[in-house]
């Protein structure tokens, strides 16, 4: 039995929103089959540093630990991705541990991801069918097609895109690339397609879709491989036509 | 539609880039290019450009102002962008990187450019191919011109690369990947145009 195999964390930690971050040291028992999750519950249990010292237990988010909710989102040896299907069999030690920048720090790996869900309401990823009275079945949608939607539907808001993107940053609003892939989607449903201009319109606002460059990383970074560049292109196309019929009018409803 | 400005002001920028600029620089590059076939030849394709009626106007509308457009948004574009391709050293984020770098460049190249042979004609000095032997007659400047071409022709051609996605031509993986090899072989071939025309100058 090799009793004493530990695994080593280099961990970026930060104890309060505004203050200055740090990294600490830790060595936890080696396990088979651990994921970055169950090494931070490790850290939790004991939370002594690689010095013997006592300090205070290293926060992070979490939820569903089968990457389908985005929330432990991190980044792992400089790769944004889910701390729960990081297994550490397969990672490179130490283990780099730090949390998403792109986002406001609340505390140590743990994130503020609010503004994808503003962005979300901004473009009306939803799809409206609340009424006063009982509007019955809305239209069919070929089967076909819903296999297709269902990749677009996988997007669990973990932010990995943003993380990735080079115009997600401080000196622009862009909001993302995740939010082609959902105007798309719900541009792309039978119901929802009754309030695509809407969704364009708000979408080709600022801080909207002109805040793309083209660097595609979010394609390569989507841990659900969600064809997001082509949903960028997809939605480039549409709001190009709704500009032309914004611009010169149209006689279609 | 209170907020769409940048929307207008992105898409115009893209437009430009194409229609007119990247048309005038065809249009240049051919010129140019006859100083393969020697001084006369060139000074007949430049004499003829400069008999084009109503030169002003054009040189204006098409070439100057779409250029200051152009350059100016292109600057706030790219340094409102962040470099990272440390961390994602993936292929189109390079081209992301070098489509940056190269716009740059060429924004310094075609002011000196513009300065050295427009505004010198304005000054008096007759443009031909003796102003461009001049030009080119210290290494210094060939490596300038032969950096500031290259870079013009790159940025041109991977920008039509990401027109084509901007205004949604290219949906597909395969159809980006088609544009990439088709956007890169007028880039080599625009690239070996414009090094024959400065080496005719030599």
């Amino acid at each position: 039995m090799a009793e004493t195999k530990t695994v080593k964390f280099i961990i970026t930690r930060q104890d309060t929103p505004d203050s200055n971050p740090y990294e600490e040291e830790f060595e936890v028992p080696y396990r088979p089959n651990m994921n970055v999750i169950s090494a931070l519950m490790e850290i939790r249990r004991n939370p002594v540093n690689n010095k013997g010292q006592q300090t205070a237990p290293v926060t992070w988010d979490m939820n569903c630990l089968e990457e389908v909710c985005g929330a432990c989102s991190m980044v792992i040896n400089g790769k944004p991705r889910q701390a729960c299907s990081a297994l550490v069999d397969k990672l490179e030690q130490p283990i780099r541990l730090a949390p998403m920048k792109t986002f406001p720090v609340v505390r140590d790996l743990q994130i503020d991801r609010s503004k994808m869900f503003d962005s979300l309401k901004k473009v009306k990823a939803w799809i409206p069918i609340d009424g006063t009275y009982d509007l019955g079945p809305g239209p069919r949608m070929p089967e076909t097609k819903r296999q297709w939607a269902y990749e677009l539907s996988k997007c669990m808001t973990c932010g990995v895109c943003l993380e990735a993107c080079p115009n997600v940053n401080s000196k622009t609003n862009f909001m993302g690339p995740f939010v082609f892939n959902q105007v798309r989607l719900f541009n792309a449903h039978p119901t929802g397609a009754m309030n695509k201009a809407e969704r364009l319109n708000a979408f080709m606002e600022d801080g909207g879709l002109t805040g793309c460059g083209n660097s595609q990383n979010c394609v390569q970074a989507c841990p659900k491989g969600i064809p997001i560049t082509t949903s960028i292109a997809a939605v480039n196309r549409d709001a190009t036509l709704q500009s032309f019929k914004n611009f010169f009018g149209s006689d279609r409803a | 539609m209170a907020g769409n400005r940048e929307f207008f002001n992105r898409r115009l920028h893209s437009l430009l880039g194409v229609v007119p600029i990247g048309l005038f620089l065809l249009v240049h590059l051919t010129v140019n290019h006859q100083a393969t076939g020697g001084a006369e030849s060139f000074n007949r394709a430049a004499n003829f450009m400069e008999s084009l009626p109503f030169l002003h106007v054009l040189e204006i509308l098409l070439i100057f102002l779409p250029l200051l457009y152009h350059a100016i948004y292109g600057l706030y574009i790219a340094f409102t962008g962040t470099v990272n391709t440390g961390k994602f050293g993936y292929f189109r984020n390079w081209m992301y990187l070098l489509q940056r770098i190269t716009g740059v460049i060429t924004l310094i190249f075609v002011a000196w450019h513009v300065w050295e042979t427009r505004i010198a004609m304005m000054f008096g000095t007759p443009l031909n191919y003796q102003m461009m032997e001049d030009i080119l007659s210290s290494p210094f400047m060939i490596g300038f011109y032969l950096v500031g071409i290259i870079s013009a022709i790159f940025h041109f051609s991977n920008g039509l690369w990401s027109f084509m996605v901007s205004w949604g031509i290219t949906l597909s993986p395969r159809s980006q990947v088609i544009s990439t090899y088709v956007t890169m072989i007028i880039f080599v071939v625009l690239s070996i145009v414009g090094i024959q025309t400065v080496f005719a100058f030599i």
